[in-house]
This record gives C-alpha cells, sequence and structure tokens, in this order.
C-alpha cells in the first residue's frame, strides 16, 4: 500500500451498454488497488443500479462505432441507425463480441463493486423525475443528492464524471 | 514453486487484475501468487497494480501467447 491512502469518486451519468463500462471497470480495479471507491448514479446512469439490468447500445449518433466483421471494420450509416431493430441487432452483436474476448459483463463486474465494498449512491432527484423507488435498485445502496458527492468529492484525489 | 495459481487466460481487462486481487487475499503474507493470462496488457497492469499495492512483482514472463507472473503478497 503506498504511504498515503488515495481515494477515488465517479459520477456516473451514462446508461447506455458500452458507456456503463469505463465507470464499473476504473471503480472495481481502484477498488482492488486499495483506494476506497464511491460512484454516484445520476441522470441515464442511474438504471445501472436496477436489480434487473437490459443494457442496449445505440449506433445513433455514434459516428466513431466500428464493429469487427469477417476481418473488416464495418460502420453504419448514421441514416440506419433509425430503423426498427438496429440499436436490437447492433445491442446483440456487442454482447457476443465482450463474451468471445473474455470481457466482463456489466452485471459481473457490478456485483464484484459490492464485493469490494464500493459505496453506490442513488441521485434522489433521478428517482423523483423519473419515478424509481428504492425498491427497483439492488440491496446494499445509499440515496443521496448533491451535497453528499461533494462531501464525498472533496475527500478524494481522483474525481471523474463518465 | 507458487503457494497459489490463478488460471486468467482468456479474460480481458480488469477481470486478470480483480481476480488475482481475490487470489491474493487467500495467500499468507510472504507467499507467492502465480499468475497465467493471455491478455497483453497485463503486462503493464500487473506492474503498475504491485507498485500501487506494495505487492512485490518477483518474476514475469512469456511462452508463447501466455504471460506468467509472479507476485510475492507483501501487503494487504
Amino acid at each position: 500500500m503506498s504511504s498515503e491512502q488515495k481515494s477515488m469518486s465517479i459520477i456516473v451519468t451514462k446508461g447506455s451498454l458500452d458507456w456503463a463500462y469505463p465507470p464499473f471497470i476504473l471503480a472495481t480495479t481502484a477498488a482492488a488497488m486499495g483506494l476506497p471507491v464511491t460512484m454516484f448514479f445520476t441522470f441515464y446512469g442511474l438504471p445501472l443500479l436496477f436489480k434487473k439490468l437490459d443494457l442496449q447500445v445505440t449506433a445513433a449518433g455514434n459516428t466513431a462505432m466500428k464493429m469487427p466483421m469477417m476481418g473488416m471494420h464495418m460502420t453504419l450509416p448514421n441514416l440506419m441507425t433509425a430503423i426498427p431493430g438496429v440499436d436490437a441487432a447492433c445491442s446483440v452483436m456487442m454482447k457476443n463480441l465482450i463474451k468471445k474476448k473474455g470481457v466482463a459483463s456489466i452485471d459481473e463486474l457490478r456485483d464484484m463493486a459490492v464485493e469490494a465494498e464500493v459505496r453506490l449512491i442513488a441521485c434522489q432527484m433521478t428517482m423523483d423525475l423519473f419515478e424509481y423507488g428504492k425498491e427497483d435498485m439492488i440491496d446494499g445502496i445509499e440515496i443521496g443528492g448533491a451535497a453528499t458527492y461533494i462531501e464525498c468529492a472533496s475527500q478524494a484525489d481522483i474525481n471523474l464524471f463518465i | 514453486m507458487a503457494d497459489h495459481t490463478l488460471d486468467a487466460k482468456g479474460l480481458n481487462c480488469p477481470l486478470p487484475i480483480l481476480k488475482a486481487r481475490k487470489a491474493l487475499k487467500e495467500v499468507p503474507a510472504g507467499g507467492t501468487l502465480e499468475i497465467l493470462s493471455t491478455d497483453p496488457g497485463s503486462v503493464a497492469d500487473f506492474a503498475a497494480f504491485c507498485r500501487q499495492t506494495g505487492n512485490e512483482l518477483l518474476e514475469e514472463s512469456v511462452d508463447g501467447s501466455v504471460y506468467r507472473f509472479l507476485i510475492k503478497h507483501t501487503s494487504s
């Protein structure tokens, strides 16, 4: 352990399959490296605390997204992303890649975060705004607001907004 | 010979590190953990992990596509 204890906080604002990875990867890894970690889930990041995760990825507006396919990298014209079923197909494709490449699922990373005692805070305002209750969330989370986060962030060495 | 061996082959970032952290808890202080990985990123990551946590990276080698690390459990 380093001489001084570092800590980290992450504001999680996005809940799509692709954007769910960076916060959970960094939180679990930091915890494994001995840092106390707090994750604050707000707006579209809040559903990442739901008991049942149903994560999707969309190619819409995601112009840099290229999927490996038959030895090439395929990009999807933006207009096509509006066609019903395209997002679902993209999500299935991404989930297959995740499995094939030995990348952890978000469920798995979240379980590891809970196990590593990462502090998980659901944003109260977001819960009110989108009409969610604590019963929708996994056990062991806290509920808090901006002041709760600021108190935590003011004591942390690394504060990320994802 | 290592006290424990962790087979992390086929796993991608950050699973080798997360599983190593868990496995290290089962190794008594002063004991060693051997990790086998196929993730090329684990070379830089295990070095960083050891620097940060204070555990000692005793050996690292590569055999074909398999990386091997030997970590001494010197710190909680």
